[in-house]
């Protein structure tokens, strides 16, 4: 929580936050990111270029819902293909933010406070993004409110012992409470902005959103304790998630699905990939905004600590795969291993090592961590090989059945990547209009950096 | 001692050490009714203006409570009373699958228990609210620090609270109109 963060004092690290800045103009360089800053030439060129690639994703599942998931590259035996590699892909993006801003706040790294509200943005189109894939998957989506529990005329109920449905109350409580948490942010920030817009309707819009707020002492008692807890809970619901969604693999029985190894190791390959992507988004985004000063080097380089660490637990579950494969005896698991490794899918397999377990040792030099040009072509790297992994884990897995008469191979079609592409650019759009419309950095959080911020008991009693 | 037309009196800090120290002496001087306004929050303020419990925390267990046990009890009756399904002979009250859903109907209603407590007991959203017609006051989300003694406290008196808070040295005492 804010109000427990100092700033280092004779530290080698870089500081959390440039020296020079007072309350007034952190406010002001952030809020005037939103409300002064005008268009640029480049926003509009990008804007149109994402905005586009979106377009592409509502022709994609404009054709789906005309035509059905017989477009796609999905047959028996592999019948998850693109959905579900990309839904388990994008929903492990999602982590990072939930674990910037909840579990690094109670582990009180104070160096959060400046990246956990585009983090938490990025959460949210995430879950977006990955929202869209199982959806589309059921092939029949304007039913897909038959997995919510609710009275109906066919006297049907979801069936609660399976992990879909177990997924279904696990990704909508993930967005839903990522949203609340990200609101309850920028509430005082809101605040600011109302306060310092110079329009009337968008100070008035602030206003609305601001809901009245205006920072009494006793509502930002409650607010740190709900901000708290809030934190408090989305802690053990953002390492539930992507258990769960393991889980959708763990319970079946398929070679190479079935093992313990899954939860663990899906939430460390989940928050590798996250932090992934708040780098790839991060880098040029401070560099296009002179956010140079709150986004400083120290978070670059501890976000590349945390993306080195979670690729060495990834690397750790790809091991644990293999020796299983081979010290448990079993026909099935010995021959998913060797498939892996000379199969038809051997060079996906191999450059999914490569990016995701060797590449990424660079990060153990400084020289690397500190260079924004290295970790964002690592971080690059690492968003492909986490992709890379979910391909391997699903198409790997069921191309080779246990009888060969049930063998086959995957194909994606062109609506396959279409759908694909598209959900990037759905995903840039928003945080192309996000970062105009809401502040990127939290305004009141960063202000409790300064040391300005922090009442000494001394002081106070000698008064 | 009530004047209706005054909803209460101002002071403008510069500092957050000034504050604090500002609502202390207020409130240990006895007036009871008084708020402090700050753009972020800082640690010992609502001690010194006499808050020092909230009950967001209550609300969170209540509402984590009923979110665990609706959860639960829409599976138990789901699966064993209003559509049980045979598989493979297992039980129907087969618990540890109920685990998973139990836990995410607790953080949810926890959570929403959180967000929504927090801004109900806080009054939120208001839409009009009298602090605001100071013009200064739009400082209190940038970088100024407000104390207000409201009118309704009943140690309030205008020329003498008046006198109290420019003897705590503010920036500007400034009235507001209710």
């Amino acid at each position: 929580m804010a109000t427990n963060t100092q700033i280092p004092v004779a530290d080698r690290r870089a500081p959390v936050i440039e020296p020079g800045h007072s309350f007034s103009t952190i406010g002001e360089k952030i809020s005037n990111i939103v409300l002064k800053r005008p268009i640029s030439l480049g926003w509009v060129f990008g804007f149109f270029v994402v905005f586009s690639l979106m377009n592409v994703l509502l022709l994609a599942l404009g054709y789906l819902f005309l035509k059905g998931t017989g477009i796609w590259g999905i047959t028996i035996p592999i019948g998850w293909g693109f959905a579900i590699i990309n839904f388990v892909w994008w929903i492990g993006i999602g982590h990072a933010g939930t674990l910037i801003s909840a579990i690094l706040c109670l582990l009180r790294q104070s160096w959060r406070n400046s990246i956990n509200r585009f983090a938490e943005a990025m959460t949210l189109f995430a879950v977006a993004c990955a929202g869209i894939f199982p959806l589309a998957h059921t092939g029949r989506p304007w039913l897909a409110y038959w997995m919510f529990p609710y009275p109906n005329t066919m006297g049907y109920w979801p069936q609660f012992r399976s992990p879909l449905i177990w997924d279904v109350f696990a990704v909508s409580t993930y967005f839903t409470i990522s949203l609340v948490f990200w609101f309850v942010g920028l509430i005082p920030d809101l605040a600011t902005l109302r306060d310092r817009a110079e329009h009337p309707l968008t100070r008035g819009i602030y206003g609305i959103l601001a809901m009245g707020w205006r920072g009494s002492a006793r509502h930002w008692h409650r607010y740190e304790t709900a901000y708290l807890l809030l934190a408090g809970l989305a802690t053990p619901l953002v390492l539930s998630v992507h258990t769960v969604v393991s889980f959708d693999f763990a319970v079946s029985i398929v070679p190479g699905w079935h093992t313990t190894i899954f939860p663990p190791y899906f939430v460390a390959g989940a928050i590798y990939s996250g932090f992934a992507m708040v780098l790839c988004l991060a880098i040029p985004i401070r560099a296009i905004y002179g956010l140079e000063d709150f986004i400083t080097m120290r978070h670059l380089e501890n976000s590349g600590k945390v993306m080195l660490a979670t690729g060495l637990i990834v690397g750790y579950g790809y091991g644990i795969e293999a020796f299983m494969g081979w010290y448990s005896g079993n026909t099935f698991d010995a021959f998913l291993l060797w498939n892996r490794l000379h199969g038809p899918y051997s060079a996906w397999y191999l450059g999914l090592i490569a990016s995701n377990i060797v590449i990424p040792q660079l990060l153990w030099m400084k020289k690397f961590r500190t260079s924004t040009f290295w970790l964002w072509m690592i971080s690059l790297v690492v968003l492909a090989g986490m992709w890379l992994e979910r391909f391997i884990i699903i198409v790997v897995s069921l191309h080779r059945d246990f009888l060969n008469s049930s063998w086959g191979m995957y194909y994606p079609t062109k609506w396959d990547f279409m759908t694909f592409f598209g959900t990037i650019g759905m995903f840039l759009t928003a945080m192309w209009l996000f970062v105009r419309i809401l502040p990127m950095v939290s305004i009141s959080e960063l202000r409790t950096l300064l040391p300005e911020a922090h009442v000494h008991e001394a002081a106070e009693v000698e008064k | 001692m009530n004047d209706a037309s005054t909803y209460g009196l101002m002071a403008e800090f510069d500092s957050a050490q000034e504050l604090v120290a500002a609502a202390h002496k207020t409130h240990s001087a006895g007036y009871q009714k008084i708020d402090a306004y700050s753009p972020f929050p800082i640690e010992g303020l609502a001690d010194a203006i006499g808050f020092h419990k909230n009950s967001v925390a209550f609300l969170v267990l209540i509402g984590g409570i009923i979110g665990g046990l609706s959860g639960y009890a829409l599976q138990y009756w789901v699966s064993t009373i209003a559509y049980p399904v045979n598989i493979g002979g297992r039980p129907y009250h087969s618990w540890p699958s109920f685990i998973i859903v139990t836990f995410e109907m607790t953080i949810l209603f926890a959570g929403l228990a959180a967000a929504f407590g927090m801004l109900a007991l806080n009054g939120l959203p208001q839409p009009y609210h009298p602090v605001f017609n100071v013009a200064a006051f739009a400082k209190a989300s940038d970088n100024k620090f407000f104390l207000v003694v409201f009118s309704t406290d009943p140690k309030y008196d205008g020329a003498r609270t008046r006198e109290f808070l420019k003897g705590l040295a503010p920036r500007a005492v400034s009235e507001v109109p209710s």
